[in-house]
């Protein structure tokens, strides 16, 4: 069954106004303004984004903790990130974002560990201060290897009124100028974890960038250094994009901040180019080191070969032609594999439809590559995009994609079983969901426990993985019992 | 069988003599046989001063912080005894600035509760703070606390506002719990009309006036010897008017009502009725004298 555009566009009108109905009043207006359809030559997808979700909806949200700690500083691997508060935020958090990093934990990296300071009663009353003096006291003594500390500030922090800029600022002087940073994330500030983002961007810049002038003097910069920002190495993504980066004569002096490091981050103002990845979680970042540096930076999408190579010459057009004949070298390099993986995967996946509905970039960077293999996606949606956002996704979907913004658990429900997709592409909460309904499915959070899938490499995998879901013996398998 | 405990809270304006009124009323009500428990619930601990002859060092949250958790408390180690047997307990707090004072009296009262402190009472009396600044400090008046709100009060025209906004936080719990206002105590300042304004009040706020108690400087003196005029000088007309006070609320059992707050132009014409305050005239409003 294919549909004309007209035709999914009346259909997706039918289809809201269904989802809409079971709401009161109030509700569906508000929630009719998050659910759309694209029209060809918008500037945007026709729906509103970054406004508070509705009390008594099953939210696919995060908070600003998670924007935060998971996000932006979390990979930080030689630093120790301290969820501060009760003890259920860092312990329901751990290490399960996947952000893989080099290094021997425990000694001079700390990315799978969980360091929280465990609140009890007492702290609430009496406050917190003293007790994440004693914790930078332990770390100090048990971790000497630490590149740093950062607060993560769970709710009650920003409650009772702690100082934790007095605590920090107290222990980095005792430490030896220590980088020590106070992180305001409380989960109850902003809309989503998106304004965690946010202000883990600003506090790079108030505690790193602001105080790392005369550190590392052996630094030594080439005309073709660059900053990977906004690449969580999930899975290696960042591996898989660097060695694509390298090969074509850049070299990468930093990564934010999968596998990435303190030092990293201070060298970063050194860069020629930021090249940017997830452009919501870290666009504040790039558009500051813009304007107080003076460094250029570039959005990509390591997405798919077709997204990669658009990319790399995108990048090189910012160089010279050394760098130029670099990316076209590297884009031949892969070109024979990338034909195998299509010639192999095209004919199982063509023409399969996709629903989306992830974080705050892969609702549109993932498309590509999904084209690339054949397959559509008909319905795509961000958890915590702003309009910045829904304005890039125009360039990425076509006419008619079903836009659902900030969707919750019903809402998504109703939606897949309406269009009923070849695979829905989510977080952990979706996807048992949709397998039940006998819908495949791929985790895009995580990559379900896969990865990479960035770069050539990563799409090898993604092809493959995408193929596993979708053409799985399983689902010929499944009865109905009771019929 | 002894008679129900009675539960009662006194709120008002900070500085307006809660405690040193509590105190004394609690130590009339001890004199006609009651067996009273008062539960301090101010950071500064310093509801059972006049009872205790001392300012009580162990609170429950001191403790509780010292020993790690309120659970590693026993009751003995809280409950002081001082005046006729009054039992006495602080809740405590951080010192100011720092931490959440309102979760500390939610944490003391679920402790004196679970742990059975108010086992053969017949009286206990919160003696909270001046501002309902917070949830915590509205505990006292949530379903199975307090069921009787004394609001201590003067003429003056904020310690009035304050007595209108705590008959607002009791307004909100009488529809979700059983609490009821009990009445205004005026404590007297000796400003214009004050026992009729307090009368008026007390009208307008659908309760009564339940006592006017006069200036008198014994008070002051029983407070620097750290006691209640009851104890201090028994004979003393004051101590009668703290009797008087006590078998009012003593017989005020099951009449307390749900208050009716007003508004502030309600409150600001109330005092314009009285000539406190003059029709608003919008040339002085922000005006310094002299200019």
């Amino acid at each position: 069954m294919s549909l004309t555009a007209e035709e999914s566009k009346a259909r997706n009108r039918e289809l809201i106004e269904e989802v809409l109905k079971v709401y009161p009043e109030k509700t569906a207006k508000r929630r009719a303004k998050h659910l759309g359809t694209f029209e060809e030559g918008k500037p945007d997808c026709g729906v509103k984004s970054n406004i508070k979700s509705i009390p008594g909806v099953m939210t696919i949200r995060g908070c600003a903790y998670a924007g935060s700690k998971g996000v932006v500083w979390g990979p930080i691997k030689d630093m120790i990130h301290i969820s501060h508060g009760p003890v259920g935020c860092g312990q329901y958090s751990w290490a399960s974002r996947r952000n893989y990093y080099i290094g021997t934990t425990g000694v001079d990296t700390f990315g799978t560990m969980q360091f929280t300071s465990d609140f009890q009663e007492k702290d609430i009353v009496f406050g917190g201060d003293k007790k994440l003096e004693k914790i930078m006291d332990e770390i100090q003594a048990l971790f000497p290897l630490n590149h740093g500390i950062t607060v993560q500030s769970e709710c009650p922090i920003g409650l009772i009124g702690d100082d934790i800029e007095a605590v920090s600022k107290k222990k980095s002087k005792e430490f030896g100028g220590k980088t020590i940073v106070p992180v305001r994330c409380e989960g109850f500030r902003g809309v989503s974890q998106s304004l965690g983002h946010h202000i883990a961007n600003d506090t790079i810049r108030d505690h790193v960038f602001d105080k790392s002038e005369g550190k590392h003097p052996e630094f030594q910069g080439t005309p073709y250094d660059i900053a990977i920002i906004g690449d969580y190495n999930i899975g290696g993504d960042a591996w898989s994009s660097r060695i694509l980066l390298e090969d074509m004569g850049l070299r990468v002096i930093a990564q934010w901040s999968g596998d990435g490091s303190i030092a990293e981050l201070e060298n970063t103002p050194k860069a020629k180019l930021n090249v940017l990845h997830c452009y919501r979680s870290m666009n504040y970042i790039s558009r500051h080191m813009e304007e107080k540096y003076g460094i250029p930076w570039v959005e990509y999408n390591f997405f798919g070969p077709s997204k990669i190579e658009a990319s790399l010459r995108e990048i090189a057009n910012h160089f010279d032609d050394k760098i130029k004949e670099g990316a076209e070298r590297v884009i031949a390099k892969y070109r024979l594999m990338v034909d195998a993986v299509k010639a192999k995967y095209q004919p199982r996946l063509s023409g399969k439809k996709v629903m989306l509905y992830v974080g705050g970039l892969r609702p549109r960077h993932v498309i590509g590559a999904y084209e690339d293999l054949g397959m559509e996606v008909v319905g795509t949606g961000y958890e915590f995009g702003h309009n910045d956002d829904y304005q890039r996704t125009t360039h990425d979907i076509k006419d008619s994609t079903l836009i659902y913004d900030d969707v919750n658990g019903y809402e998504f429900e109703k939606l897949v079983d309406a269009i009923q997709p070849d695979l829905v592409g989510s977080g952990i909460k979706e996807k048992y969901v949709f397998q039940k309904m006998g819908v495949p499915f791929r985790q895009m959070h995580s990559w379900d426990y896969s990865g990479p899938y960035h770069g050539y490499d990563g799409f090898a995998i993604f092809a493959r993985d995408m193929d596993m879901a979708i053409n799985n013996p399983v689902w010929g398998l499944t009865k109905t019992p009771w019929k | 069988m002894a008679a129900k405990l009675r539960q009662i809270a006194f709120y008002g304006k900070g500085g307006i003599g809660k405690s040193t009124t509590s105190q004394n009323t609690l130590a009339a009500l001890a004199e006609m046989g009651q067996k009273i428990l008062i539960v301090g619930c101010d950071p500064k601990a310093d509801s059972t001063r006049l009872i205790l002859h001392s300012k009580a060092q162990d609170t429950v949250l001191s403790l509780a912080a010292e020993a790690g958790s309120v659970e590693d408390l026993e009751l003995e180690d809280v409950m002081k005894i001082g005046y006729r047997d009054i039992r006495c307990v602080e809740s405590g707090g951080p010192e100011p600035g720092v931490g959440c004072a309102g979760r500390g009296v939610i944490t003391s009262i679920n402790f004196l509760e679970e742990n059975g402190a108010y086992d053969g009472a017949d009286y206990v009396s919160y003696d909270v703070l001046g501002d309902v600044v917070c949830g915590g400090f509205a505990m006292p008046i949530r379903e199975n606390k307090a069921q009787e709100i004394y609001i201590v009060m003067s003429g003056e025209m904020m310690a009035m506002y304050a007595a209108n906004n705590i008959s607002k936080g009791v307004l909100k719990y009488a529809n979700s719990g059983g609490v009821r206002l009990g009445g205004l105590i005026c404590n007297e300042r000796q400003t214009d009309k004050e026992l009729e304004l307090a009368e008026a009040l007390a009208g307008k706020l659908g309760t009564k006036l339940i006592h006017f108690v006069p200036r008198d400087n014994i008070v002051q003196h029983a407070e620097l010897r750290r006691m209640t005029v009851l104890e201090y000088a028994p004979d003393s007309k004051q101590a009668q008017e703290y009797r008087t006070l006590a078998q009012k609320i003593h017989a005020n059992a099951g009449n307390g009502s749900i208050p009716t707050p007003i508004t502030m132009d309600e409150l600001e014409d109330m005092l314009m009725e009285f000539g406190i305050m003059q029709k608003e005239d919008t040339s002085v409003i922000g005006k310094a004298a002299g200019m």
